[in-house]
């Protein structure tokens, strides 16, 4: 059995489901009582608080602590982590922008195969992992074979694994030294989200339009319904790469985390990212031309049509019902 | 400077319904309509916008079969200046890795100031040009979604994070760059354009010209299958009329009518 280790990037003192997810994730790889290992690299107080929170779930820490690494620059991480860990492991990190960024370069470091957002974790069968992926936006699963005899990094969507409801452990921390990293990428700023027009996360009702909405000229069409249901308009990825609706409007991990009490979900096909930007738990309503859209598998109302002459009619429905004249 | 960008062709999901096929190996590839994958294209677009401000040239590389040079040709006719396709019977199977050590072999017989890829396939992993990167000892960022040209060898670069906010880097090149879609607004193709490239020869390497003997893949897809329902959605049922009454009566019981 290759040893364990999952990496856990700075979250800035947010407790998030993180390392519980993680380390759910290894122990479907090496059963319940492995021997688990978290990494951390950072400086100072910040990274003595994210220590202290993993000695509740991992048996053993590594600590990189180098001022250099005060921002979790994917450059400098990866280097301290390919000079530190042992050949041969499975090193498990979150499929996030820091994940992507990290791991398919530190797998080639370590001589290690990588797997790019896995799902699931069906289990080792000699020197293959079997795993769980999705293609085409979540339009179909795949089970892949990874061969992990000389190690392997596997990047874990956040979310799909189940957080182990296990009793606290109290781990060690051990201070592990690397030395210096040389940057050929430097962080020199963050800039935030602009607030926009719209503030859709204040919203109770939101109509959400992606790829399907087809034309700009058709968001017209949600922005009567919103109107008429007293919601706002907001949208999925391709509708602001197509610059049709301001990035403001963006619902999901790369736009903003909404918590509506109803989603009508518009000729968007639901990626995984997208979703995550959608929390609460609100009544979820998907129109999509294709039945097979993956929306459909996480809404709780589904209808097949073509949104372009489905939304006038649910508008023109809402104005009787509230008694509000037609234009 | 000079750029190279790596492209993909891909079944083109917005023109598709993605399904499997009746043995559950593969999806069906019948009358699948397939494009340039789509970051790949906004990939180009921003090459083609840097040199016109540096000068330079931008080369498009994709590694596959006969099939995928059209993705080469419609890449010039947005004014890209070279096109070349990698193309080996002993690189069909190849990974993620596998992709990597062959235009890692590409890029070295070249000289590239800048290589940049499309942030993910459509049924791929976001991985090669990570990998690409770390195999050159480049380095490497993803998510890219500005790129501006400093004096000295560098790039300031935006990367896209969480919650619509941004990470601005520098960047030493050469490097490798992941380009996020909705960076730029890649320009149009019309008929027009790529049959003005129609002729225009696009030279074809395999391995022995590039040296590269395909290391077995360690990472090998198993089959397809139908991703579970999850809870599955109430599906509405009736003509257009009856499915919106239905709907609107399910906001009013949710709440969403008051």
């Amino acid at each position: 059995m290759p040893r364990i280790f999952v990496y856990v990037p700075p979250s800035g003192g947010v407790v998030d489901d993180t390392p519980a997810e993680l380390l759910a994730a290894a122990r479907q790889i090496a059963g319940p009582e492995a021997c688990v290992t978290a990494v951390v690299t950072g400086w100072g107080a910040e990274l003595d608080a994210a220590c202290e929170q993993l000695c509740a779930y991992f048996g053993e820490i590594w600590k990189i602590a180098q001022e250099t690494l005060v921002y979790p620059n994917a450059e400098l991480v990866r280097q301290a982590l390919a000079a530190v860990l042992p050949r041969g492991c499975i090193l498990l990190v979150p499929h996030n922008h820091f994940g992507v960024d990290l791991s398919p370069g530190l797998s080639i470091k370590m001589d290690a195969a990588f797997v790019s957002d896995v799902l699931e974790i069906e289990g080792l069968e000699g020197d293959w992992l079997k795993l769980v992926r999705q293609e085409f936006g979540g339009q179909v699963s795949t089970h892949v074979r990874c061969d992990v005899s000389a190690g392997a990094v596997l990047n874990v969507r956040p979310g799909a694994f189940q957080p182990l409801d296990a009793p606290p452990v109290s781990g060690q921390v051990h201070d592990v030294a690397v030395g210096p990293l040389a940057a050929r990428r430097r962080y020199l700023s963050t800039i935030a989200a602009e607030a926009g027009d719209v503030d859709i996360t204040k919203y109770k009702i939101l109509v959400s339009i992606g790829r399907g909405i087809q034309d700009p000229d058709n968001i017209a069409i949600a922005q009567e319904l919103a109107e008429v249901l007293g919601g706002a308009v907001s949208c999925s990825r391709p509708v602001v790469d197509a610059r049709w609706l301001d990035k403001s409007r963006q619902v999901g991990s790369s736009g903003k985390t909404v918590k509506p009490k109803v989603y009508l979900a518009c000729g968007i096909s639901g990626s995984f990212q997208h979703l995550s930007g959608i929390k609460g738990n609100p009544f979820l309503v998907a129109i999509n031309k294709n039945p097979k859209a993956p929306i459909f598998r996480v809404a709780d109302a589904g209808i097949v049509d073509d949104l372009l002459e489905f939304l006038p009619e649910l508008t023109n429905q809402v104005r009787e019902e509230r008694g509000v004249p037609a234009k | 400077m000079d750029i190279l960008v790596c492209a993909r062709r891909v079944p083109d999901t917005s023109e598709n319904e993605i399904a499997l096929n009746s043995a559950g190996d593969d999806i069906e590839r019948e009358d699948l309509v397939y494009s340039v994958n789509e970051p790949d294209n906004y990939a180009v677009e921003e090459a083609l916008q840097i040199v016109q401000r540096t000068g330079g040239e931008v080369t498009v590389v994709t590694v596959g079969g006969e099939d995928d040079e059209e993705i080469l040709r419609r890449e010039m006719a947005m004014g890209v200046q070279h096109g070349v396709l990698i193309s080996d019977e002993t690189f069909m199977d190849a990974d993620g890795k596998g992709i990597a050590r062959i235009l890692e072999a590409f890029v070295k017989k070249g000289h590239y100031d800048l290589i940049l890829t499309g942030v993910q396939a459509e049924d791929g992993a976001a991985q090669v040009g990570g990998m690409l990167a770390a195999m050159l000892d480049y380095p490497f960022a993803s998510l890219v979604n500005s790129i501006e040209v400093l004096d000295g060898g560098k790039l300031r670069i935006g990367r896209e994070i969480e919650g619509g906010s941004r990470e601005i880097n520098e960047i030493d090149l050469p490097c490798v760059l992941s380009i996020q879609t909705g960076i730029n607004e890649p320009r149009y193709v019309g008929m027009r354009g790529i049959r003005q490239v129609a002729s225009v020869p696009i030279p074809t390497l395999g391995a022995t010209q590039l040296a590269v003997v395909p290391e077995a893949p360690k990472v090998k897809r198993i089959d397809y299958f139908v991703p579970p329902a999850g809870k599955g959605a109430a599906m509405l049922s009736g003509n257009r009329e009856e499915m919106a009454a239905k709907l609107v009566e399910m906001l009013k019981a949710k709440g969403g009518l008051n």
